[in-house]
């Protein structure tokens, strides 16, 4: 629990409204977006200046009291959960963009700005942020750079790292840090970078700058579909290989198609198909686009496609689009409970690990979905189940360990774009080593000597071997 | 036991290289796997040795106060090449021509151009982060790199990243690695993230005075064209009687076409095709002309200051020996220069918010002046916070801190 004396001093610096004690309202807080995980905080603070988070980190300081930032809590690991002994600093306030700059293509945020309001600021002078997970309607920028996290157009464009020139941090001990500069060169070493996906571990990101990118003037979107799995799978290994770079590459299985046609969101993807790509090519000129989706499109359909249809308009490209965004949504109808999972694999293993993860699913009795941005070799398997039948809970643990083990047997990793948090913690030692693990511990301690800020996540600290850089 | 024998004794008779002594008369050393390398740095870390860590000798002169020199010439193989994923895995020691031709040879390309000799080792390019023009398009080195396998100063061998595009797997110490000048371990192994081979590479090309081509350099960003490398470069640098503005575009037939419309179009086609070997050449003597001066810096500002740091950069130090990227905002710099003036522009440009990193100089003025200089408030104390992590026993030789240090 936190201190009433803290607390009192925590409203003196954000004004009472903003620091929620009571058990309802600290509830709302008590989970991510993988709601398998519910942590109760010990308060929850939402400053709503710069100036206001470097007094609530002092104060914190000063009382050795560990916090845990948190941008619009749309995480899918458990990383931003705080336990009771500790303050949930909320951003969500600080959600202003606070210049666009045209001429060199770069904008000053800060962190609470939701991702889609930044390409709403950038549009008027003909620019993006090219970083777009699918809950950018509602994560914020700060939460992106925790996360690096992705989207489906980092295939071509890059995720979060690829984007951020320079970052404002507050450490754990109240220091204010300028690392980058907004021309993306390092000022030293790249901490810049080293920050982008420290999951909160490293301090609080209070000003963010970031690159924008031209609007691509001509837009193809293109609708395939496939009577397996292992076909979709291997057109897209065709399409990788064929040199050209999609802007996106997503794919989605039957199970989601239907979860996504049964909600308000129906695309008119076909039902009755295994699996469905939506291939995206972006740029500068039409006929150079054009040629680049025909060329894709041949492709598609050499390696199995039984149809390829492109949007006729704007219109149907957001309706193909919007059913592939809102795709976790439609999957929370099916059943209570979802697992979403995060993995990436090197692309031309897609067709066997698809097999062997649709295979786990039907040894352990599970409803197992795929969507997800196949071009980067980025699975997303969800696990949707009902966590109130007895010993469900633990097959899909089970089972997700083994999709894990898969995924890294084939070469790849546990986590593309979601992050470690609590959630993944189990399956670190599965990928590196104790020194590794250690050196991570090492450089976390750098930032934050005593670990208080989001205590208990990225790297397990049992799996550490101890050595004289970390003691 | 003396140093050598000791050596011997860890990592064979061959493992000194006897007739490849250094020029200060420190022996060299080349282990043949990353594990001989953490266990000499093991072993160097418990006797108290100092190492130098050296590529193939090209780039950064080999000249930092040490007990051994540590060449990675050894570990040159290339373990891996994914054609169908665009990756490859790489030790560090390899060099960046040999590279380059076995990727060619399956079709894929890392769309990297270090300045330097083509024999660079890719370690090098890595640990100094030394992108040349092909950053305009496709981005800093770090972009390249999907993992670094490397070995800190205590000999501890280290993973960071993967062999796959995205991975957010713990802290990204690989970026950490990239550009960090051997200051936090020696890279053994690098998984990189490729491009398949362009089908279509055109260099165009105008020739005038500086002033003139940075204006149409600005036309040209403000068209918003998907260019391979935008380049400003000096006559010297060149190999011409005037400056040089050179345009690449690389990709598929159909993208090349359109952007070389989109160029003429922005320029009212100023620029003139150059003849593959003609552009080859040209790139090629840019690159390695760097090496033959001895002190070379990078700086990067913002695309529209590229004029204003231009001037600063010629009325300091002069820009006989200058190579710009005006979309980037980076510019690299060669010639000879003293202590004194580079702390000198170093001071003029933090006055700008502009970043001077020292690529390469001998090592009596990195030791002085440091690859960095002095770190803004606050970020001292994290550097070395992470040197001391990644090398408790300071046993690298290497110029990270400076006589400028704060913070």
């Amino acid at each position: 629990m936190i201190a009433p004396a803290v607390i009192d001093t925590l409203s003196q610096i954000v004004g009472r409204p903003h620091v929620r004690t009571a058990n309802a309202e600290r509830a709302t807080y008590s989970m991510d977006g993988l709601t398998v995980h519910r942590r109760l905080p010990g308060v929850v603070v939402l400053p709503g200046t710069r100036d206001e988070v470097i007094g609530v980190i002092r104060l914190l300081a000063a009382h050795h009291i560990p916090f845990v930032p948190r941008g619009a809590g749309t995480g899918l690991s458990g990383g931003a959960l705080a336990n009771d002994d500790a303050v949930l600093l909320v951003l969500t306030r600080l959600n202003r963009v606070l210049s666009v700059d045209p001429v060199n293509r770069l904008a000053v945020v800060e962190p609470g700005v939701v991702n889609v309001k930044l390409s709403a600021a950038a549009a008027p002078h003909g620019l993006l942020y090219a970083p777009d997970p699918s809950s950018q309607t509602a994560c914020t920028i700060g939460g992106n750079v925790a996360e690096n996290a992705g989207g489906p157009h980092c295939l071509k464009y890059g995720a979060t790292v690829n984007h951020v020139l320079a970052l404002e941090v507050v450490l754990a001990d109240g220091r204010v840090v300028q690392l980058g500069s907004p021309g993306g060169e390092p000022w030293g070493p790249d901490l810049a970078a080293l920050f982008v996906g420290s999951e909160g571990n490293f301090g609080v990101a209070t000003r963010i700058t970031v690159r924008l990118l031209p609007i691509p003037r001509a837009v193809r979107t293109l609708l395939a579909d496939f009577a397996s799995l292992r076909t979709a799978g291997e057109a897209v290994s065709a399409v990788i290989a064929s040199g050209i770079v999609p802007a996106a590459l997503e794919m989605m299985d039957k199970s989601c198609i239907n979860a996504v046609e049964d909600s308000v969101y129906a695309a008119g993807y076909p039902r009755d198909a295994a699996a469905v790509l939506l291939a995206e090519l972006d740029g500068r000129a039409d006929a150079s686009v054009d040629e680049d989706a025909a060329t894709v499109e041949q492709i598609l359909r050499t390696h199995g496609a039984r149809s390829v249809r492109v949007a006729a308009d704007v219109k149907e490209r957001e309706r193909l689009w919007l059913g592939r965004k809102k795709a976790f949504g439609a999957m929370g109808r099916v059943s209570r409970d979802l697992v979403v999972q995060d993995a990436v694999v090197p692309r031309s293993t897609l067709p066997d690990v698809l097999e062997a993860i649709s295979a786990i699913a039907a040894r352990y009795e599970l409803n197992v979905s795929n969507v997800f941005h196949a071009g980067d070799g980025n699975l997303h398997p969800n696990i949707s189940f009902d966590s109130r039948i007895p010993g469900l809970r633990d097959r899909v643990d089970e089972a997700s360990g083994e999709i894990m083990a898969v995924c890294i047997a084939a070469g790849g990793t546990i986590t593309g774009e979601h992050g470690i948090g609590i959630d993944k913690m189990r399956y670190m030692p599965l990928l590196f080593d104790g020194d590794s693990l250690a050196a991570m511990r090492g450089v976390r301690r750098v930032f934050d000597p005593a670990e208080r800020v989001n205590p208990g996540k990225v790297v397990p600290l049992h799996a550490c071997r101890e050595w004289a850089g970390v003691a | 036991m003396s140093l050598v024998e000791r050596v011997r004794a860890l990592l064979g008779q061959d493992a000194v290289l006897e007739d490849a002594k250094a020029p200060d008369g420190v022996p060299r050393v080349a282990p043949a796997s990353p594990d001989a390398v953490a266990l000499l740095l093991g072993t160097a870390r418990s006797e108290g040795w100092r190492v130098r860590v050296e590529g193939s000798g090209t780039w950064m002169p080999s000249d930092a106060q040490a007990d051994l020199a540590l060449t990675m010439r050894r570990l040159d193989r290339v373990p891996s090449i994914q054609p169908q994923d665009l990756t490859a895995t790489a030790e560090a020691g390899i060099g960046f021509d040999m590279l380059r031709q076995q990727l060619a040879d399956h079709g894929v390309w890392l769309a990297l151009d270090p300045p330097g000799l083509a024999g660079r080792t890719l370690g090098s390019v890595v640990a100094t982060a030394t992108a040349g023009p092909l950053r305009h398009g496709f981005g800093p080195v770090r972009d390249h790199l999907l993992g670094v396998t490397f070995v800190t100063g205590d000999g501890r061998l280290i993973q960071s990243g993967g062999r796959v595009m995205k991975n957010v797997a713990g802290y990204d110490l690989t970026r950490l690695q990239a550009g960090g000048f051997g200051a936090f371990g020696v890279i053994a192994l690098v998984h990189l993230r490729l491009r398949a081979l362009p089908r279509v590479d055109q260099t165009l090309l105008l020739e005038g005075s500086r002033e003139d081509l940075s204006r149409v350099a600005d036309d040209i960003n403000a068209a918003g064209l998907s260019l391979a490398a935008l380049e400003l470069v000096s006559p010297s640098l060149a190999r011409r009687p005037r400056w040089a503005l050179a345009v690449r575009l690389a990709g598929s037939a159909p993208l090349v076409a359109a952007e070389e419309a989109g160029l003429r179009a922005a320029t009212g086609g100023l620029l003139a095709p150059l003849r593959a070997e003609e552009a080859h050449a040209f790139w090629m003597r840019a690159a390695e002309a760097f090496a033959t001066r001895p002190v070379t810096f990078r700086i990067g500002g913002l695309p529209d200051s590229s004029d204003e740091l231009l001037d600063l950069i010629q009325h300091q130090v002069g820009d006989e020996w200058v190579s710009a990227s005006p979309g980037v905002g980076t510019l690299r710099w060669a010639g000879e220069a003293t202590v004194e003036r580079l702390r000198h522009l170093r001071r003029a440009l933090a006055a700008l918010e502009v970043p001077l990193t020292l690529e390469r100089a001998p090592w009596p003025l990195r030791r002085a002046v440091g690859h960095f200089g002095a770190y803004r408030e606050g970020v001292g104390p994290l550097v070395a916070g992470l040197r001391h992590t990644f090398d408790p026993g300071n046993a690298l030789a290497v110029a990270a801190d400076s006589d400028d240090r704060a913070g």
